[in-house]
């Protein structure tokens, strides 16, 4: 375990958070051959080493305690009620700790990220030293000189399992209470459309930080709807469009530098009418949005009011036509589906919605009693991209793209990149500056108050 | 009239001498003061000084005693039969104005076109 390890686990592209580093523990040979195969063998290998971890601590101090009796057990001397409180803690510290254990490592992988987990490989190394030096010594100071007293053996195994605990103590704290505090804000901008947001994350490395980012992006930030931004492209292409350059002086070296300032300042001098058309194409496409609106929102009312809830006593004698949520839904959704294409087609909207996914929601809304403006708010606005199914998700595959390492902790001024297929969002953060608060005590009674009079007598 | 706190005041000032008028059971004199050191001074439309909490007269009847003898909407009231009125209440005001066993009060009353007529004669004055 030397200093280039951190080389090494570069070619590992599959490594998942949940791993102790027992990868290098593991030998270097499988990280050599992980690009090929970096599909679900490398996802689930540290839950395995994991796994076998938990079996070697769990066998260890049940070891130490069985095979004295296996191998000498004559020569052991007999140790009573001490002996019984210890067996008796050990196993429940034993159990203690296979829970904590269990609770703390072994959960649902929770993302693939690009380099290993820097604390979970030096808790891992740290256990397996203890365990390794534990060893050692049993086998040389108990195994080999076998000791009589049964009782110091036993202490043995029960000091080991309170080492354990620390360790697990201390993985609780390096794992999950030290990030918790707030010292970093970050500012996450997506690069398409330009919008914003602020979070506050603890000490943590790049690539963590970049997760924690991520998972916040899912449910804060609006759908990426690549169809708003077509305007942009076609006005910023007609910019230039009308100017071509002519070399009229013979091709000259820097004729391309030259070329683009001509262009500029041609496009500077130009009367540029386009702002005016701008601002009549922006004001009709917001009166039309207006108006589809408008249609939809009554074309629903409307559809609502047809549908009723029956009653308790309603449903035991039953009128005969009654329909569950699914069939309430398909027969009020034709009053209002083409209000409602016709305002998704407005707001280019309409390849987030699918029709059986609108159907969908409208018998959840039916369901769960809600009003017509609950249902129609998921498609007046724009919601987060966790609202809508799998299939609009876009994007499950992230590139992480910084200049510092990315295991490196989160400084002030770092930037990174978080690039998916269509649009990349830049991170960069700043910390939190050191507040003082100072106190200033007021006295519950001092409160007093006179009026502001001005009054006049007449004499 | 402005003044420095904690200063004597030094003002040109009018005797003004006010015979009170009977009226049923009671004596009035005819005028309104406003102001006072429990009053916002800041509200007085007749100060120079805002922060000036003197007794201020808001007001002159017509044809009351306090017009006859003279006395002025916007005057500042020094002293009223030798008593000070330029660090009281409203309240002490109004009762060093009102004491029924007096029927005539002598106030001393300053105002801003004392001063200038007092600087004006003094300019025309040859200096002796």
């Amino acid at each position: 375990m030397d200093d280039n390890w951190g080389e090494t686990t570069t070619a590992v592209t599959g490594t998942s958070d949940h791993s102790l580093s027992q990868e290098d523990l593991a030998g270097f040979g499988k990280e050599t051959e992980g690009p090929v195969e970096k599909l679900n063998c490398v996802r689930f290998l540290p839950l395995v080493l994991t796994l076998v971890l938990g079996l070697l601590v769990l066998v260890t101090p049940l070891a130490f305690l069985v095979l004295p009796q296996l191998v000498w057990p004559e020569r052991l001397q007999a140790c009573g009620t001490a002996c019984e409180g210890l067996f008796l803690s050990l196993a429940f510290k034993l159990l203690i700790l296979l829970l904590a254990g269990w609770a703390l490592f072994v959960r649902p992988v929770r993302a693939s990220l690009p380099r290993i987990a820097v604390f979970r490989a030096l808790l891992g190394l740290l256990t397996l030293l203890l365990l390794l030096s534990y060893w050692l010594f049993f086998g040389v100071r108990i195994l080999d000189s076998q000791d009589e007293n049964y009782q110091g053996i036993v202490q043995f195994a029960v000091s080991l399992v309170d080492a354990l605990l620390f360790i697990h103590y201390l993985a609780v704290v390096l794992l999950e209470i030290r990030h918790l505090q707030p010292y970093f804000s970050v500012c996450v901008v997506r690069s398409t459309d330009g919008e914003t947001r602020h979070y506050n994350l603890g000490q943590l490395s790049i690539q963590r930080a970049a997760l924690e980012i991520l998972e916040h992006y899912y449910k804060d930030f609006t759908i990426h709807n690549p169809a708003l931004l077509t305007a942009a492209k076609t006005r910023a292409a007609k910019h230039l469009a009308g100017l071509k350059v002519y070399n009229v002086d013979g091709a000259g070296s820097d004729a391309a530098t030259s070329q683009s300032r001509a262009k500029i300042a041609a496009a500077a001098r130009q009367r540029d009418t386009s702002h005016n058309e701008l601002y009549y194409e922006e004001a009709e496409h917001d009166r039309r949005v207006r108006k589809r609106r408008a249609r939809l929102v009554v074309a629903v009312e409307e559809a609502f009011t047809h549908v009723r809830r029956l009653k308790e006593e309603e449903i035991k004698k039953p009128p005969g036509d009654e329909m569950d949520p699914r069939e309430a839904a398909q027969a009020i959704f034709p009053s209002m589906a083409r209000a409602l294409q016709k305002y998704l087609r407005t707001t280019r909207q309409q390849h987030c919605h699918s029709m059986d996914s609108i159907q969908a929601h409208l018998a959840f809304c039916i369901t769960n009693n809600m009003t017509p403006k609950a249902f129609l708010e998921s498609y007046l606005n724009a919601g987060p991209t966790l609202q809508y199914g799998r299939e609009g998700w876009q994007a499950r595959q992230w590139t992480l793209v910084s200049e510092a390492s990315v295991t490196s902790p989160l400084r002030h001024g770092t930037e990174f990149h978080l690039k998916s297929s269509d649009f990349c969002l830049v991170v960069t953060s700043k910390s939190i500056p050191h507040l003082k608060l100072s106190e200033e005590y007021v006295h519950p009674k001092s409160h007093k108050f006179v009026l502001q009079l001005q009054s006049e007598t007449s004499v | 009239m402005s003044y420095i706190p904690g200063q004597p005041v030094s003002v040109v000032v009018q005797r003004i001498e006010i015979q009170k008028l009977r009226d049923g059971d009671n004596l009035i004199l005819g005028f309104s003061i406003g102001g006072g050191i429990d009053q916002d001074s800041n509200q007085n439309p007749f100060s120079e000084d805002k922060t000036d909490k003197g007794i201020y007269v808001t007001r002159v009847s017509k044809g009351g005693p306090a017009e006859v003898a003279g006395l002025r909407i916007g005057d500042k009231i020094m002293q009223v039969n030798g008593w000070d009125m330029t660090m009281v209440t409203h309240d002490q005001a109004r009762k060093k104005l009102t004491k029924k066993n007096e029927d005539v009060v002598r106030l001393l009353v300053t105002r801003r076109s004392l001063e200038d007529v007092v600087r004006q004669s003094m300019m025309q004055q040859p200096t002796h």
